[in-house]
C-alpha cells in the first residue's frame, strides 16, 4: 500500500460498523476525531504521555493517538460516546458529576475508559487497584481524590444494580 | 498536535512475508510492533521510513511456552500478558517486576517485548520535536554532527531504556534472530541478550536491516535464579528509568553462590557488574557483602547528562538501588 493512497478501514465503533478512507500514517485517534466525527477522545500530548486519549480496542486500554488507524481494521473500538445508553449516561459518568471528578474535563473521557475497563474485570476493586488502572490517565486539574470517589461510587452503584 | 510522515504500509502474515518484504525494500522499512516507541519517534522525525512494516499479522510470534529446554516468549507478546502469566510469576519475579514498571497500563497492554528489547536509546537532545532538535543544531544521533552530552566524543551514547531487557541479562536469556539470505533461504540464530546490546548509541543492536527478533528464550538453567529488579525514575508511573538495576542470585540469604547485577538507563548498553564472584560466592547476605557490592557498582557505573536528572545524584543512587535489588531478590529487607 503507498504512501498517499486513501485506504479503506473498517472498524466496529461503539458497536456499529464503521469505514474510514484513511492514508497509512493516520493515527486511530485521527481516524476517530477527524474522520468519523468522534471528538470525545482528545488529543492531548499526542505521544503517549497523558492518557486523554485512551479507549478499548477489543476491550483492552490502548492509546490511540500511538495506535495506527490500519491496525485497527476488523476490530472493535470503544470510546467515551459508547458508554451512555440512548442517551442515559453510564454510572461512571454520573459518578463523575457526582463527586467532581470532572472539573476541566479533558482528562474525563480517558479517565472514564480506563476506569469502565477496571470496572469490567473487577466489580469490587480496592482504592489501590483503582489508582493503579488510572495510572496512565494524568489530570491537572482535579488531585486525584475525587476520580477515585467517582470510581468507587459508581463501582458500588454497578453492584447494587447487579443484585 | 503530532503529525505522522507519509508511509507506504505492509502487514505481513508470517515471518518468511515479512522477511521477504524488508529485503524487497532495503533500507526504506521500519518495524512496528506495538508501536508505543516507534510512533512517538516518527512524530518527532527520529524515524524517516517510507514503509511500515507491521507485525500484528503474524500469529507465530504471540505467545510465552514453558518447556524442558526453558522459557519461550514470542516477540509479540504484550508487556502485560508477559507480567500477569502465571509461570513467569512463579519462577521469574524480576521479570513481572521489570515488565510491570514500564510507562503506564494503556503502554504495556501495547508495548511488546521485541519492541521493548529493541527500543530505541533515549536522550534529553533527542526525544524531542523536529523543531527543538533544529534550534540546537541536531545531534550526531539524527541529522547533526556533534554530540551535546559528550562534546569532545565521537559516539552517541544516548541512554539504553528497557526495563526488561537487564533482567533478560540477568538470567542469561537469548535472543531469536530471523534473517533471510540474498537467495531467500530464511533462517534463525539465537544469541546471549547480553551480545545483542553494542555501545553504539545511534544503533544499540546487533540486528543488520530486514533482521526480525522472533523471541526471548531464558534457559533451563535460569530456573532457580532468585530475581529482582529496581527501578529509579521521577513518577511511580509512566516515566522512563533514569536508573535501572537487575539481579540474579543463585543460592540464599545464607550463602550466595553467585550473583549478576546487570544497571542501565546510563550509556548505550547495560551494563554487567564484573569481580562480583569473588565477593560474594560462599558468603552470606550482610550488611559489609551488601556494602561491598554496592561500592563495586558505584565503582562501575557512570550515569552521563543524557538523561535531564542530575548526574552526582544518579551516581549517588546506582548503590542503594544495587542494595535494595539484591535484598530484594533474597527476600530480605533492605
Ligand atoms: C510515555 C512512554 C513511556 C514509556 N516508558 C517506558 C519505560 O519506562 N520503560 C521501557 O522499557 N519502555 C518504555 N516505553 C517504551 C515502550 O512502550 C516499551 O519499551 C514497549 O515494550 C516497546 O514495544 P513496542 O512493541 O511498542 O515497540 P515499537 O514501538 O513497535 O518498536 C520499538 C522499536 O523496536 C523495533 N522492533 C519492534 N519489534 C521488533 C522485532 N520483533 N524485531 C525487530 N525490531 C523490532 C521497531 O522497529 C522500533 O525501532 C515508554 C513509551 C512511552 C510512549
Ligand atoms: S548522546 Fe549525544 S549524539 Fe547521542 S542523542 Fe544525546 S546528544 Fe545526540
Ligand atoms: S494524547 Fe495519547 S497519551 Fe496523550
Ligand atoms: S479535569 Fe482537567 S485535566 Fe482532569
Amino acid at each position: 500500500m503507498d504512501a498517499a493512497a486513501l485506504v479503506p478501514c473498517t472498524m466496529q465503533v461503539n458497536g456499529d460498523a464503521r469505514t474510514c478512507a484513511i492514508t497509512p500514517a493516520t493515527t486511530l485517534l485521527e481516524a476517530l476525531r477527524y474522520t468519523l466525527g468522534l471528538t470525545g477522545s482528545k488529543q492531548g500530548c499526542d505521544k503517549g504521555d497523558c492518557g486523554a486519549c485512551t479507549v478499548l480496542v477489543d476491550g483492552v486500554p490502548t492509546l490511540s493517538c500511538l495506535t495506527l488507524a490500519l491496525a485497527c481494521d476488523g476490530r472493535a473500538v470503544t470510546t467515551v460516546e459508547g458508554l451512555a445508553d440512548k442517551g442515559v449516561p453510564h454510572p461512571l459518568q454520573d459518578a463523575f458529576d457526582r463527586t467532581g471528578g470532572a472539573q476541566c474535563g479533558f482528562c474525563t473521557p480517558g479517565m472514564l475508559m480506563s476506569a469502565y475497563a477496571l470496572l469490567q474485570r473487577e466489580a469490587a476493586p480496592t482504592r489501590d487497584e483503582i489508582s493503579h488502572a488510572l495510572s496512565g490517565n494524568l489530570c491537572r486539574c482535579t488531585g486525584y481524590t475525587k476520580i477515585l470517589d467517582a470510581v468507587e461510587l459508581a463501582a458500588a452503584e454497578l453492584r447494587e444494580r447487579a443484585k | 498536535m503530532l503529525t505522522l510522515p507519509a508511509f507506504a504500509w505492509s502487514r505481513p502474515q508470517s515471518v518468511e512475508d515479512a522477511l521477504a518484504v524488508l529485503a524487497a525494500h532495503p533500507g526504506e522499512c521500519l518495524i512496528v510492533a506495538g508501536g508505543t516507541d516507534a510512533v512517538p519517534n516518527l512524530k518527532h522525525r527520529l524515524h524517516e521510513p517510507r514503509r511500515l512494516v507491521h507485525l500484528g499479522g503474524i500469529g507465530e510470534l504471540r505467545g510465552i511456552r514453558a518447556g524442558d529446554a526453558g522459557l519461550e516468549v514470542g516477540a509479540l507478546v504484550t508487556l502485560t500478558e508477559l507480567a500477569s502469566h502465571p509461570h513467569v510469576r512463579e519462577h521469574f519475579p524480576g521479570v513481572v517486576t521489570a515488565a510491570a514498571h514500564v510507562a503506564s497500563p494503556q503502554i504495556r497492554n501495547m508495548g511488546t517485548v521485541g519492541g521493548n528489547l529493541c527500543l530505541d536509546t533515549r536522550c534529553t537532545y533527542y526525544n524531542q520535536t523536529f523543531f527543538w532538535r533544529e534550534a540546537l543544531g541536531f545531534c550526531l544521533k539524527k541529522d547533526g554532527t556533534r554530540c551535546h552530552v559528550v562534546p569532545q566524543g565521537k559516539r552517541c551514547v544516548a541512554a539504553h531504556s528497557s526495563d526488561v531487557a537487564p533482567v533478560w541479562i540477568a538470567l542469561g536469556a537469548e535472543v531469536e534472530i530471523a534473517s533471510r539470505d540474498a537467495d531467500g533461504a530464511v533462517s534463525r540464530r539465537s544469541i546471549p541478550v547480553e551480545a545483542f546490546f553494542v555501545g553504539d548509541g545511534v544503533h544499540n543492536n546487533v540486528l543488520a536491516p530486514g533482521e526480525l527478533v522472533t523471541r526471548v528464550l531464558v534457559p533451563g538453567a535460569a530456573y532457580g535464579l532468585r530475581t529482582s529488579y529496581r527501578k529509579l525514575r521521577p513518577r511511580a508511573a509512566i516515566d522512563f528509568p533514569m536508573l535501572s538495576v537487575a539481579v540474579a542470585v543463585r543460592g540464599d540469604a545464607a550463602r550466595i553462590e553467585e550473583l549478576r547485577v546487570v544497571v542501565s538507563a546510563l550509556g548505550a548498553k547495560p551494563r554487567t557488574l564484573g569481580g562480583l564472584d569473588a565477593i560474594v560466592a560462599g558468603r552470606a547476605h550482610d550488611a559489609a557483602l551488601a556494602e561491598a557490592v554496592g561500592a563495586v557498582a558505584h565503582k562501575q557505573c557512570h550515569p552521563l547528562s543524557n538523561v535531564p536528572y542530575d548526574t552526582d545524584w544518579r551516581h549517588d543512587m546506582v548503590p542503594v538501588f544495587v542494595k535494595r535489588a539484591l535484598a530484594d531478590a533474597l527476600g530480605v529487607p533492605a
